[in-house]
C-alpha cells in the first residue's frame, strides 16, 4: 500500500498535541512508558521488519484488505445516491478493532513485555485483544464494565474461551469510562512486563497517534477501492464516533481530499435535548479526560458526565483528540444519531442487503440515510461499517420484538417495522 | 498563619518529618470533612491536604475512590472544597489541595488559584499534571505565591527529576511505589533510594507517599523523608468506623500514632 504524500501525516507535533488538543495529561508513574512506548512505536514504524510482519499478519490473519461493496437497495432509502460500504465487518475477530490490536500486541513482544490489558465497551476490542494476545503468546487481561458485561455477555465468554482474563468493573457509571480508569490502575502497577493496549484513537500521546496509524489502513485501502469501483473519490466518508478510531482509520488518507466531507456519527442516544446521549463533539465542550486534552461531556465544574447510548461502544463522554481537532479546524462534521435512528438503519441494512452490522456501525449508517437525500442522486457515499452484528443479536432483537418480552426492551419497547 | 515552607523549618529545627494527613473535602459530608480535619490538626497533622472530589480518579485506590463518589454523591462542589481549605487554614495549619487537573481547568486556572489563595491555601498537588502541560498553572501559582507540589516516581528518570524539581514549589511529593493510593504492608526500599536520588536534584524538601497506614512505617520513612503523606489509612478509618464520632475518634488515634512515628523516626540515628 503506497503512503500518500501529505503534511497531515506530520500531526501531532512531537509532544503529541493536535493544534490545542491531545498531549500527556497523565500521572508521572506511567511517563516513562509513555516514552518508552513512543520510542519503541517510531523505531518499530521505521523498521520493514516489523512492516512486513504485520503486513503479513493483517493479510494472512485478520484478513485484510477488506473488502468495499456497493449496497443499491440500502441506497434507494438514501435517497437514490450510490453508496459503498468499506466491510471492516468481515475482518478476522468482526470489526476493525483488530487491526489495531495486532500492531500493539506486535510491539508488545518488541518492547519485552509478557501480557497485554485493555478496556472493553461493546467488548470488540476486548476480543480482538484477547485474540491477539492468543496469538504471540501473551498474557491477557481485560476490563469490561459491570453493565457492559451484562450487555455484550457473548463477548465475555469469547474472552474468556480465547484465554483471557475479564474483570467486571463495579465502580462509576460501570461502563466503557470505568474500564479505562480501571485499565490505568492495573498498568501504573504493572507497567514494567505489561503494556496497556488502548483500544481507540484517545489516551495520553503517543497513543491517538499510534492507534490511528494501526487503523489509517481501512482509508487507505477504501482509497484506492473507491477509485477502482467508483472511478472517483467518493463525495463523503461517514463512521460512527466513539472514542473514534475507525473513523480515524477511515478518514486519515481522504483528510488531503478537499472535495471529499468527513462526517462523524456520534450515539444521540435518546436525543441531545434529553441529556441522555454520549455525542460528545456535537454536546460537549474542551477539557481533560483519561491523559489527554479533548472535547468531553462535562458538568460546570469538569465532573465528567454519565452517557447513554444503546451502543456500548459509543458510550464514552471523551473523543479521540485528533477528532476534536478535525472539527475544530472544520475539516470533518459531526452529527448526533439517535439510538430509534441507528435501530431503523440497523434494520433497513438487515432487510436491503442482508448485512447485519454492529449497533455502532448502524449510526454511520443512519448519517448515510440522512446526508443521501441532501446530497443528490449523484452523490457518492463511503460508508465505514466497523463491525458486524452478531454481538448485538440479543439486544436488537429485544429491540424488535424478536427476543423476549417487547416490554423488557430498551428504551420503551419501541416495536420494529 | 503557617505555609508548607514553615512547616518544614519547624520539623527540621525539631529534627524529625512533617505529618501530612489526606482527606477528601465533602467525605462524609462537607462540614464532616471540615470537622474531621480539624480533628487532624489539633491531634497533630503539620499539614493538611484537601482532595477535589472528582468523577475520575485514575491514581487511587478502592478506599479514596470510594469516599469521593459518596462525597459527589452529596454535591460536593468546588465552593466546597475551598470552605475546607479555609477552615484548615483558620485553624493555623498549611492546607494544600490534592486535585486531578480538570475540574481547575474547567474553573480556570488563574481563576482558580486566585481563589484558593483567598482562601488561605498553600498550593495544589496535581497526580495528574506534569511539568510539561502546566505552563499556566506555574504562571498562576508565581503569582498568588501558590506551592505547586508535582509527583515523582520511582520509574521517573533523572532527567525527569531535574525537570520536575526545578518547577516544584513547598516540597516534592515522592510516590513511593508504583501504583494507586491504598495501604501497603510495606514501605519499599524503593521509596529511600527514590529520596536520594530526588536529593541530588534540589534542596525542596521531600516527602513520601502511597502506602504508609501505622505509626511504625511513619517512623521509618521518617528515618530518610522529609515529610511522610498518609491518606488512605485516615480515609478507611471514617470508613470502617460504626458512626462519625466513632470515625473522628479513629483520624484523632491515628493522627496521634503517626505524629509519634515522625518524631521517632530519627531517634536511632
Amino acid at each position: 500500500m503506497s503512503e500518500p504524500t501529505s503534511d497531515v501525516g506530520q500531526s501531532p507535533d512531537p509532544t503529541g498535541h493536535f493544534g490545542r488538543f491531545g498531549g500527556r495529561l497523565a500521572p508521572e508513574a506511567l511517563m516513562s512508558a509513555l516514552d518508552e512506548l513512543t520510542a519503541a512505536y517510531l523505531a518499530a514504524k521505521a523498521d520493514p521488519g516489523f512492516r512486513s510482519e504485520l503486513a503479513d499478519l493483517l493479510s494472512g490473519y485478520a484478513g485484510r484488505p477488506t473488502l468495499v461493496t456497493e449496497v443499491p437497495r440500502f441506497a434507494a432509502l438514501a435517497g437514490g445516491c450510490r453508496v459503498f460500504l468499506k466491510r471492516e465487518d468481515l475482518a478476522h475477530t468482526g470489526s476493525h478493532k483488530i487491526n489495531n490490536v495486532l500492531g500493539q500486541a506486535l510491539l508488545t513482544k518488541r518492547m519485552g513485555k509478557t501480557r497485554i490489558i485493555a478496556e472493553t465497551g461493546a467488548g470488540q476490542h476486548g476480543v480482538a485483544t484477547a485474540t491477539a494476545a492468543a496469538l504471540l503468546g501473551l498474557d491477557c487481561t481485560v476490563y469490561m464494565g459491570a453493565e457492559d458485561t451484562r450487555r455484550q455477555a457473548l463477548n465475555v465468554a469469547r474472552m474468556q474461551m480465547l484465554g483471557a482474563e475479564v474483570v467486571p468493573v463495579k465502580t462509576g457509571s460501570m461502563t466503557l469510562k470505568d474500564a479505562i480508569n480501571e485499565t490505568f490502575r492495573d498498568w501504573v502497577s504493572t507497567v514494567e512486563y505489561t503494556h496497556y493496549c488502548i483500544g481507540s484513537v484517545m489516551g495520553p500521546h503517543p497513543f491517538p497517534m499510534m492507534v490511528r496509524d494501526f487503523q489509517r489502513v481501512i482509508g487507505l485501502e477504501a482509497r484506492e477501492q473507491m477509485l477502482k469501483l467508483a472511478g472517483r473519490l467518493p463525495d463523503a466518508v461517514i463512521a460512527c464516533v466513539g472514542g473514534g478510531s475507525n473513523a480515524m482509520g477511515i478518514f486519515h488518507a481522504f483528510i488531503p481530499d478537499e472535495s471529499v466531507a468527513l462526517i462523524g456519527c456520534e450515539a444521540g442516544g435518546d436525543g441531545i435535548e434529553t441529556g441522555r446521549h454520549a455525542a460528545t463533539v456535537v454536546g460537549g465542550s474542551v477539557g481533560i479526560i483519561h491523559g489527554m486534552r479533548t472535547i468531553l461531556l462535562q458538568d460546570a465544574e469538569g465532573q465528567t458526565l454519565q452517557t447513554h447510548s444503546i451502543s456500548a461502544g459509543l458510550d464514552y463522554p471523551g473523543v479521540g483528540p485528533e477528532h476534536a481537532w478535525l472539527h475544530e479546524t472544520g475539516r470533518a462534521q459531526y452529527r448526533a444519531v439517535t439510538d430509534v435512528q441507528a435501530m431503523e438503519a440497523f434494520s433497513a441494512l438487515c432487510r436491503t442487503e442482508g448485512i447485519i452490522p454492529a449497533i455502532e456501525s448502524a449510526h454511520a449508517l443512519a448519517g448515510a440515510l440522512q446526508l443521501g437525500p441532501q446530497l443528490g442522486t449523484e452523490a457518492i457515499l463511503l460508508v465505514n461499517l466497523s463491525g458486524r452484528g452478531d454481538k448485538d443479536v440479543d439486544i436488537a432483537g429485544r429491540w424488535f420484538g424478536h427476543l423476549g418480552d417487547s416490554a423488557d426492551s430498551e428504551p420503551g419497547g419501541l416495536a420494529g417495522p | 498563619m503557617s505555609t508548607v515552607g514553615t512547616a518544614f523549618e519547624k520539623a527540621a529545627a525539631e529534627n524529625r518529618a512533617v505529618l501530612i494527613g489526606y482527606l477528601p473535602a465533602g467525605f462524609p459530608s462537607v462540614d464532616g470533612a471540615i470537622t474531621a480535619a480539624l480533628v487532624m490538626a489539633e491531634a497533630g497533622a503539620d499539614i493538611i491536604e484537601i482532595g477535589l472530589p472528582y468523577s475520575d480518579p485514575l491514581m487511587d485506590g478502592p478506599v479514596i475512590q470510594e469516599a469521593v463518589h459518596r462525597a459527589l454523591i452529596g454535591g460536593t462542589r468546588v465552593a466546597d472544597v475551598l470552605r475546607t481549605v479555609e477552615a484548615v487554614a483558620g485553624a493555623g495549619v498549611a492546607a494544600l489541595i490534592m486535585t486531578y487537573w480538570n475540574p481547575v481547568d474547567r474553573y480556570g486556572v488563574d481563576a482558580f488559584a486566585r481563589d484558593l489563595a483567598a482562601a488561605g491555601g498553600s498550593g495544589l498537588i496535581t497526580p495528574d499534571l506534569t511539568p510539561e502541560e502546566a505552563g499556566p498553572w506555574l504562571a498562576a501559582a508565581s503569582e498568588y505565591k501558590l506551592d505547586p507540589v508535582f509527583l515523582v516516581a520511582p520509574s521517573s528518570s533523572d532527567e525527569r527529576i531535574a525537570l520536575i524539581t526545578s518547577v516544584s514549589g513547598g516540597f516534592v511529593y515522592a510516590a513511593s511505589l508504583m501504583g494507586t493510593t491504598g495501604i501497603r504492608d510495606l514501605v519499599g526500599a524503593e521509596a529511600a533510594v527514590l529520596v536520594s536520588r530526588v536529593r541530588q536534584h534540589t534542596s525542596l524538601p521531600v516527602a513520601v507517599g502511597l502506602g504508609v497506614k501505622d505509626g511504625q512505617q511513619a517512623a521509618q520513612v521518617a528515618s530518610f523523608a522529609d515529610g511522610v503523606i498518609v491518606g488512605t489509612a485516615f480515609v478507611q478509618r471514617l470508613l470502617a468506623a460504626d458512626d462519625y464520632e466513632a470515625g473522628l475518634q479513629g483520624i484523632r488515634d491515628l493522627t496521634a500514632e503517626l505524629a509519634a512515628g515522625v518524631r521517632s523516626g530519627r531517634q536511632a540515628d
